[in-house]
């Protein structure tokens, strides 16, 4: 940093009264500005980067997992979403909620809704779920009966009734089919999400 | 490079500026006492990056401000960090304000020219004294609660605005949501921008005049940057560590987690013995006490406005031949007056009994917070529930108002004080364990001895020497004191211990706790030597279920109407259920009946209560 050619403007007089700078050593010059510029650096980085440390918790820190705890409990991720009688083996696909606990941040939920899924069954005991969860965006898809497609209100992707996306559709892939078990005459599925926006399924 | 910093330099002359800025002249050379603006300075650019950061974590609502604390002290990696550095600063700045403003007066830098400059200083105190009493708010713990509630209500005592005016600065008349939004709104929008506003102000003037030099021929002038930026820089850094340093105080002095103190939720209802401001005010906090009644704005206003009014005129004070002189003395007896009622304040609250009870049951709940989150969980109602609702906490506090009038629980009133006053009834701290039902059963009378000190059993005893027939729990002729004296010697002989410890360990097993470790043996022991009476030597006089209705191992008390007579029932005896229904009503047939004596509690305390004392009785609780 050295001093443009022509002296600044004097503002008062007590700074007009002395030279710009008076001229010391050049080499006490450079060792007082490495100091300087040292100390100033670290007594400023220092409040910085543990602030900056503390910003990023979110990226290293995941928490907000749900708890399960629906009518003894979920196991190995699969929750308990209704009885299998409640479900007629027609094939039309209805709404459900996944209900656990949850954990937002300083908050714990009892039993709220934590998902939307579609059920459909075909059979005595098969049973496809899917996601309600667009794979382009996120946004819940509905079933429209008179045209018996999923339509996302979004952008209007479409989805048949086994999921697979329309040729039009801005999805990147079909809907997220989720994993089924029947135990004791009732419906468990795996619930989980996934990363929207890719073609590939990657849990999120 | 340097065609693209002149192109740059064209267009917006920043050369001239970072000149101006780096080699202002410092006639006399640079000196350590110049430090002080540019720490504060750096104070409070450490306080605006740590508190960007708090901001983005924090939550103003009666039910997330101390929990998003809580989480940024307990959750959040690193902040417990940046929370104390942003603690520890604001104090820090405190006393480096008072150093600045100490060295601007000795060096009579208030002076022609440089009044303006001075009246900025002291606006910048003020907005800085504004963020520490809205900060000190914001973490929404006890101390933070009833020190702001103590610091508005002064505001409200502001002649003819007062109570606008507080009703303004809290957000209504209560204290809630709207308390916590307009303070942090005042502390993270408001402040920093005057803060921001009149620091380049005050810099801008600075400059203007330079720097107040006391002995401008001592040494050679010299310039900002690097020479005076050393010692800044150095001075700094100095403050930095002793920030840090107080951070890890707690863990250096007794190991505890380092950081700032996080107080227990605000109860407003619940009230708390020892609201004080921040070390800072202690001083005015203080002075209050000597203003009784309506004279109190005189401490409140009075004083501290004539304080800050002699300040402001302190650049026409100098001007007069002994003002510099009066100024610094005015400073120094200010600040002595402040040290003393400071010191005065903090030995008046070492030997405050109440004041220490206060600070300590404050401090078993603040301990107690970590558990209750982990066990219990923080839901919508916040963290003040788990408070509210936790037997460990709210049960001895009970016992202490409500029972401990008669009752003893290890011989103190249950929240641990101990008691001049002897009790009237059976110390309850062993209730319904092996060792109380082996001194019930070997030493009846000793158990309950504390009768003879009460006025009912004085009473029944005048009614018995009168020939009339009270009925009571009489220790002399009493029907279970008599089988306590027929059954003492078999019971206490060496031989016996085992039977002994069968039955009480029979008994005790009625209170089904979940923290006590029960021998199924001996249990079962107890309940063969109940039925067939038969002891390692000699035999029982009487079974209980002779008189006592029959009861099992692991049987659950119920309620019910059912008519005992006067022998208690002993199903799930000392078991939550049982316990909230005798300390509802002892007085049931199903109880004691016409024998009781203690008040029915139900009148007096709300079913949470009683449920709180009771759960607390029984061990039921996370540990």
């Amino acid at each position: 940093m050295s001093p443009p050619e022509t002296a600044p403007p004097a503002r008062s007089s007590a700074a007009s009264s002395s030279p710009p700078h008076a001229a010391p050593l050049p080499r006490r010059g450079f060792l007082a500005k490495l100091a300087a510029g040292t100390v100033g650096a670290i007594a400023a980085l220092v409040p910085l980067g543990l602030s900056l440390f503390a910003l990023f918790d979110p990226l290293r820190n995941r928490r907000g997992k749900r708890a399960a705890n629906v009518e003894g409990g979920a196991r190995d991720g699969f929750y308990r979403v209704t009885s299998l009688a409640a479900l007629p083996a027609d094939g039309v696909p209805r709404f459900f909620r996944i209900i656990a606990d949850r954990d937002d941040a300083w908050t714990h939920f009892a039993e709220e809704p934590v998902g939307s899924i579609f059920l459909r069954r075909t059979g005595e005991d098969v049973v496809q779920a899917y996601s309600a969860r667009c794979p382009h965006a996120a946004c819940f898809v509905s079933w429209v009966a008179a045209q018996a497609e999923y339509l996302c209100p979004c952008h209007n992707s479409l989805f048949s009734v086994t999921g697979e996306r329309s040729a039009t559709s801005p999805s990147p892939r079909d809907l997220d089919e989720l994993e089924v078990a029947v135990r004791d005459d009732a419906v468990w599925v795996k619930y989980e999400n996934f990363r929207t926006g890719t073609s590939e399924r990657i849990p999120a | 490079m340097k065609k693209l910093l002149d192109w740059l330099d064209d267009r917006t002359g920043y050369r001239g500026i970072v000149y101006d800025a780096l080699y202002e002249n410092i006639p006399g050379g640079a000196r350590w006492r110049y430090v002080w603006g540019s720490t504060l300075v750096f104070a409070f650019f450490v306080q605006l990056v740590t508190g960007f950061v708090l901001w983005t974590a924090y939550s103003p609502n009666a039910q997330g401000a101390w929990e998003s604390v809580y989480y940024i002290q307990h959750e959040m990696q690193g902040g417990w960090l940046l929370r104390g550095v942003h603690h520890f600063m604001a104090q820090a700045m405190v006393v480096l304000l008072a150093l600045h403003l100490m060295q601007v007066v000795i060096d009579g830098a208030y002076k022609a020219p440089r009044e303006v400059n001075f009246w900025l200083g002291l606006v910048l105190m003020m907005i800085v004294l504004g963020f520490s009493l809205t900060g000190y708010l914001l973490p929404w713990d006890q101390k933070g609660f009833w020190a702001t509630t103590v610091a508005t209500n002064i505001a409200g005592i502001t002649p003819g605005i007062g109570p606008q005016i507080q009703e303004f600065i809290v957000g209504g008349p209560e204290y809630g949501h709207q308390t916590l939004t307009r303070f942090f709104a005042i502390h993270a929008g408001l402040l920093p921008a005057l803060l921001i506003v009149f620091l380049a102000m005050h810099i801008y003037v600075f400059r203007r005049h330079g720097i107040t030099s006391r002995a401008p021929e001592r040494r050679p002038a010299t310039t900002f940057w690097p020479d005076q930026i050393l010692r800044d820089g150095v001075a700094c850094l100095a403050v930095l560590a002793a920030v840090l340093l107080l951070v890890y105080l707690p863990n250096i002095l007794h190991g505890g987690p380092p950081g700032a103190d996080l107080g227990p939720p605000a109860d407003p209802p619940a009230g708390y013995g020892a609201p004080r401001p921040e070390w800072y005010f202690l001083w005015l906090f203080q002075l209050l006490k000597y203003f009784p009644g309506e004279t109190e704005i005189i401490g409140t206003h009075v004083v501290p406005g004539l304080g800050l009014l002699v300040l402001f005129l302190m650049p026409f004070l100098g001007r007069w031949k002994l003002g510099h002189a009066f100024n610094v003395g005015f400073l120094c007896a200010a600040f002595l007056g402040m040290g003393l009622l400071t010191a005065m304040s903090l030995r008046a609250d070492r030997g405050d009994q109440r004041y220490l009870a206060a600070k300590e049951e404050d401090q078993r709940t603040a301990e107690r917070m970590p558990a209750l989150i982990e066990h219990v969980r923080i839901d919508t109602r916040g963290a003040v529930a788990l408070v509210r609702e936790d037997p460990y906490l709210q049960g001895p506090k009970l016992f202490a108002q409500f029972c401990a009038s008669c009752h003893r629980y290890d011989g103190h009133d249950g929240a641990g004080k101990t008691l001049t006053e002897p009790a009237t009834a059976a110390d309850l701290g062993d209730f319904a364990t092996p060792d109380w039902w082996r001194s019930l059963l070997v030493n009846y009378e000793g158990h309950f001895a504390p009768f003879e000190k009460a006025v009912w059993y004085q009473q029944a005893l005048a009614q018995k020497a009168a020939g009339e027939s009270p009925t009571f729990i009489d220790l002399d002729e009493g029907e279970m004191a008599g089988w306590s004296r027929d059954n003492r010697e078999a019971l206490s002989d060496p031989r016996n211990k085992r039977h002994r410890d069968a039955l009480a360990e029979f008994l005790a097993s009625q209170s089904g706790r979940g923290d006590r470790q029960v021998d199924p043996e001996l249990v079962e022991l107890g309940r063969e030597t109940m039925e067939n009476l038969a002891l390692a030597e000699g035999a029982l006089t009487q079974s209980c279920t002779d008189c006592h209705s029959s009861f099992e191992p692991g049987a659950k008390f119920q309620e019910s109407d059912e008519d005992n007579l006067g022998y208690p029932a002993l199903t799930g005896y000392g078991s939550v259920a049982w316990l909230k229904s005798f300390i509802g009503n002892p007085g049931t047939p199903q109880h004691y009946g016409e024998k009781n004596r203690m008040p029915a509690f139900r009148e007096q305390l709300t079913p949470r209560e009683i449920e709180l004392i009771a759960r607390w009785m029984a061990g039921d609780y996370p540990q």
